[in-house]
């Protein structure tokens, strides 16, 4: 059944709704606001009643998928289960309750978890210090790259080109490019790692910054990671670790270890907080030796037992207000605390153990284009398919009729008809068991009887949507 | 789909000469790659541009990518199909996805005066584009 929108279930006049009479002297509204700044109408809100909008909203989040209720696998965005227990303790009073003009006396408890937390992300990254106030993922990139301009200014260095492999994710050129600096782009070879030939040809004085996803959105480990390290300190420039990939590796490898200045991280991500509905996120920064100075936000540090801050003295300024998204960083902190070193491990071992069970069961079916063992994601081509006139789109929504999310498809871009598939560490053998024979049906339905892959989703409450149709007419107001 | 009446660059334009002028715009395979194409976004007429230089930008819902200019040269026409709004007001001729119906057709991205005519040496005949599709494959 269609739902409509709140807007048509509106009923003008709906007595249901009562204000309780206002106890403070009414104003009259063009005596304190001048009349330039007065709408004409007022603002057209939907008439219902409380009983409308809670039905209304509890059956749109029922037809909402959600890791909570089926498999995600989403390449490169880590849709693992986010223990509840993050969710209990980001909500304790304590935490929740507590203003950030508090003070630090008042404070303590929240910033010796922000200061534990830093010291944890060090000794998972390997690097030195950490900020803790970058919002999302893209945001702590722009933050590191801030803090590569800011530092290449000091040196009285121009440096204006930051390099970005072809396999990179969208937001490494689009950051690069807010914070000012120009791109070039560097070639994968044929096994899937930086072309080192092509980053030789890249290098040169003016190149500030190298931008390395380690495992690649190919879900490749960068073998070639240490002579990539060498040659772009060699030319000067800097190496940032986008931590997009990190689930793969925790506790097994360090990115400070393979030599890269500058870390971020998705904590929402990596370290469990429900995500892809738009936030709230957590992206700090990390940086080694002389760069940590740069970071935004007070340093944290244990004083005879007390939390203090301590200003930093080349910091490049907050880059969000007071704390960042603190009931991310909770969350994170319990995830860590709570799986401990061996189970961040653990973690880890088994999303990469997940991935390359999939991609063993599915690689009969279609084509994989980097015939190695893979991390914790992977990436198959429908270029097979495609031949016959079904493309990766087509499969996606068809995977949807199963009660399976579609892995992320298009992406990355050096593959044709990209089919990028994470299944994360949480799932069980018998959730990917199920999920494998879907994906073999549709890939038997590709040649037996290809229209019904064409013309999915079937099951769904929505059906194919024109999103060409959707892009070029940017109508996002109904009414 | 390569007609073998146009040149070609290996960023997969396409060109037309038609006197002096070039008339350019993407070829099947770069729209069947790009998929549906949604905005494109031109440089304004009496722009310079030089041979190979980016001109322009294209987007897709999967993607977005750059076009190149073929040749050397001042902007003279832009296709107005790619204008979502001219002059304030919405385009009713707006039709982006002309270059995914008819790429060598109605989906012409832009003309452009020929400033150099001896550069049209380093554009690809139909048959070495056709061998360079064939490598890319």
């Amino acid at each position: 059944m269609d739902e409509k929108t709140i807007f048509e279930l509106s009923r003008p006049g709906t007595p249901e709704i009562q204000m309780p009479e206002h106890d403070v002297p009414e104003m009259i509204l063009d005596e304190v606001i001048p009349e330039k700044f007065i709408a004409p109408l007022p603002p057209p809100m939907p008439e219902v009643s409380e009983l409308d909008v809670i039905r209304h909203f509890t059956r749109l989040s029922n037809k909402n998928f959600n890791v909570d209720a089926n498999f995600y696998p989403l390449g490169s965005c880590t849709m693992k289960y986010n223990p509840r227990v993050g969710e209990w303790a980001s909500r304790l009073h304590g935490f929740a309750g507590l203003h950030p003009y508090a003070g630090y006396e008042n404070s303590q408890g929240a910033l010796k978890l922000m200061e534990e937390l830093s010291e944890d992300l060090c000794e998972i990254t390997g690097m030195d210090g950490f900020t803790l106030q970058p919002a999302a993922g893209a945001h702590g990139e722009l933050t590191a790259l801030l803090i590569t301009r800011a530092w290449f200014k000091d040196k009285g260095e121009d440096r204006d080109i930051i390099l970005v492999p072809d396999t990179s994710h969208g937001t490494n050129p689009a950051s690069a490019a807010m914070a000012g600096f120009n791109i070039r782009q560097v070639k994968s070879d044929g096994y899937g790692n930086i072309d080192i030939g092509d980053l030789k040809s890249k290098l040169d004085d003016k190149v500030a910054c190298l931008m390395l996803t380690n495992p690649s959105t190919l879900g490749l480990f960068e073998t070639g990671i240490e002579k990539v390290e060498s040659l772009v300190h060699k030319a000067g420039g800097l190496l940032y670790y986008d931590g997009a990939n990190l689930n793969a590796l925790m506790g097994k490898s360090r990115p400070g270890d393979m030599g890269f200045d500058l870390v971020h991280l998705n904590l929402h991500k990596t370290f469990a907080t429900p995500h892809g509905g738009g936030g709230p996120g957590s992206g700090p920064v990390g940086a080694l030796g002389p760069l940590v100075d740069y970071l935004p936000g007070d340093e944290l540090v244990d004083e005879d037992g007390l939390t203090v801050m301590k200003p930093r003295t080349r910091s490049i300024g907050r880059v969000r207000s007071f704390y960042g998204n603190f009931g991310v960083l909770v969350k994170a902190y319990v995830y860590i605390r709570g799986l401990g070193a061996e189970g961040l491990v653990r973690a880890s071992e088994c999303a990469v153990l997940s991935a390359n069970y999939l991609a063993t069961r599915l690689k009969e079916a279609f084509d994989l284009p980097f015939k190695r063992r893979c991390m914790h994601e992977f990436v198959l081509s429908a270029s097979r398919q495609k031949k016959l006139g079904v493309s990766a789109m087509d499969i996606a929504k068809r995977i949807l009729d199963f009660g399976f999310h579609a892995p992320t498809v298009y992406f990355p871009l050096i593959v044709p008809e990209a089919l990028m598939i994470e299944p994360t560490e949480t799932e069980n053998k018998q959730t990917m068991d199920a999920f494998c024979e879907a994906l073999l049906a549709i890939a038997r339905e590709v040649e037996e009887n290809p229209e019904i892959v064409k013309s999915a989703p079937h099951n769904t409450p929505v059906s194919r949507v024109d999103e060409a149709g959707a892009a070029r007419k940017l109508m996002l107001c109904g009414i | 789909m390569v007609p073998n009446d146009l040149k070609y660059t290996k960023e997969h334009e396409w060109v037309r000469i038609e006197g002096g002028i070039a008339v350019t715009g993407i070829t099947d395979h770069a729209q069947e790659m790009l998929g549906d194409i949604v905005f494109v976004e031109l440089p304004a007429a009496g722009e310079k541009v030089e041979q190979m230089g980016k001109i322009g930008t294209i987007e897709s819902v999967k993607t977005v990518s750059d076009l190149f200019s073929p040749i050397s040269g001042v902007v003279k026409e832009i296709n107005k199909i790619y204008m979502d709004r001219m002059e304030g007001a919405e385009n009713p001729d707006f039709h982006p996805e002309y270059a995914n119906h008819d790429p060598y057709g109605k989906g012409w991205m832009v003309k452009i005066e020929i400033s150099n005519t001896e550069e049209t040496a380093n554009l690809l005949t139909p048959e070495q584009y056709e061998k360079l599709l064939e490598e890319e494959a």
